[in-house]
């Protein structure tokens, strides 16, 4: 290779990853923007002090409970729970590769649904059960659709379509449910299962926060091997990746953070689907998409939360606002791919 | 030749059986006078009003089978795709956003007022779906069209759910619809959306044979002097209507489309002249069990008929994928 090539490849690479800070700066900044929006704006504005004086923990007329106890909350949520889908996406696109292997189409989610629906209306569990049961279903899930798209190995476009099977199973079964449920239940049940942080509350976050915090850092250091898993398995196990350990391993992480993130805020539609393409997008190529697609996480559900509380005649949950975003996009990102013949 | 008729009997005779089943048994136990007396049309006494309420149900359950049997053996033909189905190619999700506008925006409240409105939902979807999934290399493989199709579902969905969430007195009406069910099953529904399925079931029937050249593949069938446009049109927009229909007295019912021509294919072949009649008869066979097993299986209380469907037709669904080779996915 001569100086200049050299020099090339060297640039190259400067470029591309200073790109990357700079994005990630820039989600970052508004990332804060849009949370500090969200604790100050609602039915009464509280000026930049009074949120700050109630985060420090000061007492605060009025403030202490409407940003204390309603928009703290609820904001958290929002953030821990974008952080969570967008991982769990992103790793599932990742290792499959194919951005329609996302936990909400291949029926994870919403086999994580379904056992909440159950455990709401049927067996009137309270919150911290349903929670625990809708992991243990979304996680059963994935364990049956994975097994059942095994023959000599996995094959991605199998999967996608066994999972979509099963989905249609699930959906029916929630839609028996609900047609069971009272009134009462039946909007709850509604609400939730459209993806909703309304009442949010510090015992709903909790849970989340401490699986992010366990299972987060152990998928963000497999970055590099997924990566290298990217290129193939035989290529990775070239490069020394343990390739079924790390997939099984990532996969039971992932689906454990989506299945917290579900039970705590709903099956939000489509974030674990959109974060990793549009991060995909926005950082350019080359690195791990797991940390970027995090933070478009984090920001798809603000942003959505924000405007469904407050851009339409009657409030929306946030679920109904990435799923009516989300859709096109889906349709959209089909029609390329059929269009470019690329790897469906 | 003989074989298929002894085969089409057989469905004949397992179907009457059904249809017996499906109007004595119910969450009430019934006599066997009562039911006489029902079927003789008198409903003196409970017994005997329940069985008088069955008729029209068990009437429902077939037509809507049939109905969705032969659709979806006309898409699998048009479009040579063992996945084509109703529910897969997005057609049910397209009707239910229709009738969803319909109840919402032109405030129609009964069921037969919403076929005209389904019909038309059904066409849209299923034509945007097949485009969608055409594009590019290979034209619609059976991937493809699925994921179009589970998309397209998946985007309909939300737009409904978005209509529906802050409409709490919409909400009920819509969901119960929405489950698929013939429990609601009246004489007048029925005598409504009955023209529109003969008109379904003879267009389709009449484009048995065209569909039968079609398989040989588009340049064959134009060589043999089929006209493969006009073919594949008429043939989808029979498919459509029955479905459309059937969609708006019953509700989305799914996979009755996708396994009855897959189960009909393995006993009497693939000659669509045979095909077409046979998956109405077992297609009707399927809804009306399904129906009974609603009813037994959750006592006094009803499962619908969607669910039931759903159950055992994910599973065949999830085999044929299976069954699949990977390159011709």
């Amino acid at each position: 290779m001569t100086t200049a090539t050299i020099d090339l490849v060297v640039r190259t690479r400067t470029r591309r990853t200073q790109r990357r800070r700079v994005v990630m700066a820039i989600l970052a900044v508004l990332i804060l923007v849009v949370v500090a929006t969200s604790l100050m704006v609602g039915h009464t504005f509280y000026p930049p002090g009074d949120v700050l004086r109630v985060i420090l923990g000061e007492e605060v007329e009025g403030a202490s409970f409407t940003v204390g106890v309603l928009r703290l909350p609820r904001v958290a949520l929002a953030v821990v729970a974008g952080c969570c889908f967008g991982l769990g996406g992103s790793t599932f696109q990742t290792l499959l590769r194919n951005p329609l292997a996302s936990p909400d189409i291949i029926g994870i989610s919403l086999g994580a649904s379904a056992a909440a629906a159950f455990g709401i209306v049927v067996l009137g569990l309270g919150q911290a059960e349903v929670a625990a049961f809708a992991i243990l279903a979304g996680l059963g899930v994935a364990l049956v659709v994975y097994g059942l798209s095994f023959r000599s190995g996995v094959v991605g476009t199998r999967l996608i379509l066994i999972g979509i099977g099963m989905a249609a199973m699930l959906e029916s079964a929630i839609a028996y449910i609900l047609s069971k449920a009272s009134e009462w239940d039946l909007q709850a049940a509604l609400r939730w299962l459209a993806g909703s942080l309304n009442g949010a509350t510090w015992g709903e976050v909790l849970p989340v926060v401490v699986a992010l915090a366990v299972v987060g850092p152990l998928l963000l250091s497999r970055g590099s091997d997924l990566g290298a898993m990217r290129l193939g398995d035989d290529t990775a196990a070239g490069l020394g990746v343990r390739v079924e350990r790390t997939r099984l391993l990532v996969i039971i992480a992932a689906v454990a953070l989506i299945a917290f993130a579900t039970s705590a805020a709903g099956p939000i539609a489509f974030v674990a689907f959109l974060s990793g393409p549009i991060a995909a997008r926005v950082v350019g190529p080359g690195g791990s998409p797991l940390l970027p697609a995090a933070f478009v996480g984090i920001l798809l559900v603000l942003v959505g939360d924000l405007c469904g509380q407050w851009l339409f005649a009657s409030r929306y949950p946030v679920g109904v606002v990435t799923g009516v975003l989300g859709a096109p996009y889906l349709v959209y990102l089909i029609v390329r791919s059929n269009r470019t013949g690329a790897s469906l | 030749m003989r074989v298929r008729a002894l085969w089409l009997l057989a469905g004949l005779v397992v179907l009457g059986v059904l249809m017996m089943l499906s109007v004595a048994i119910g969450s009430r136990d019934v006599s066997w006078s009562e039911i006489m007396g029902g079927l003789g049309g008198s409903i003196d006494g409970l017994g005997q009003a329940a069985v008088a309420k069955r008729i029209p149900r068990t009437l429902l359950a077939m037509l809507v089978g049939a109905a969705l049997a032969v659709a979806g053996c006309a898409l699998q033909g048009v479009t040579r795709n063992p996945l084509a189905d109703p529910g897969i190619l997005g057609i049910n999700m397209g009707a239910s956003l229709a009738v969803l506008i319909g109840i919402v925006a032109l405030r129609l409240v009964a069921p037969e007022h919403y076929i005209w409105i389904a019909i038309i939902g059904a066409g849209l979807a299923s034509v945007f779906v097949y485009t969608v999934g055409s594009l590019g290399r290979g034209g619609a493989t059976p991937l493809k069209l699925a994921l179009a199709g589970a998309a397209t579902a998946a985007a309909l969905s939300s737009f409904t759910t978005a209509v529906v969430l802050p409409l709490n007195d919409v909400a009920g009406t819509f969901r119960s619809w929405q489950v698929g069910g013939v429990g609601g099953a009246t004489y007048a529904a029925i005598g409504q959306v009955l023209p529109f399925l003969a008109i379904g079931f003879l267009v389709c029937l009449g484009s048995a044979r065209a569909l039968d050249t079609l398989a040989l593949g588009d340049e064959l069938a134009a060589g043999l002097g089929e006209r493969v446009a006009v073919a594949r049109v008429t043939s989808w927009i029979g498919a459509v209507v029955l479905c459309g229909a059937a969609t708006a007295v019953a509700g989305p019912v799914v996979f009755v489309g996708l396994i009855v021509p897959h189960l009909c294919r393995l006993l009497i072949g693939v000659d669509h002249r045979w095909l077409m009649p046979a998956s109405a008869i077992v297609g009707a066979g399927l809804l009306t069990a399904s129906d009974v097993v609603g009813r037994i299986i959750a006592r006094p209380s009803e499962v619908d008929v969607g669910i039931i469907t759903a159950f055992i037709g994910a599973p065949v669904f999830i085999h044929i994928v299976r069954r699949q080779k990977v390159r011709a996915l």
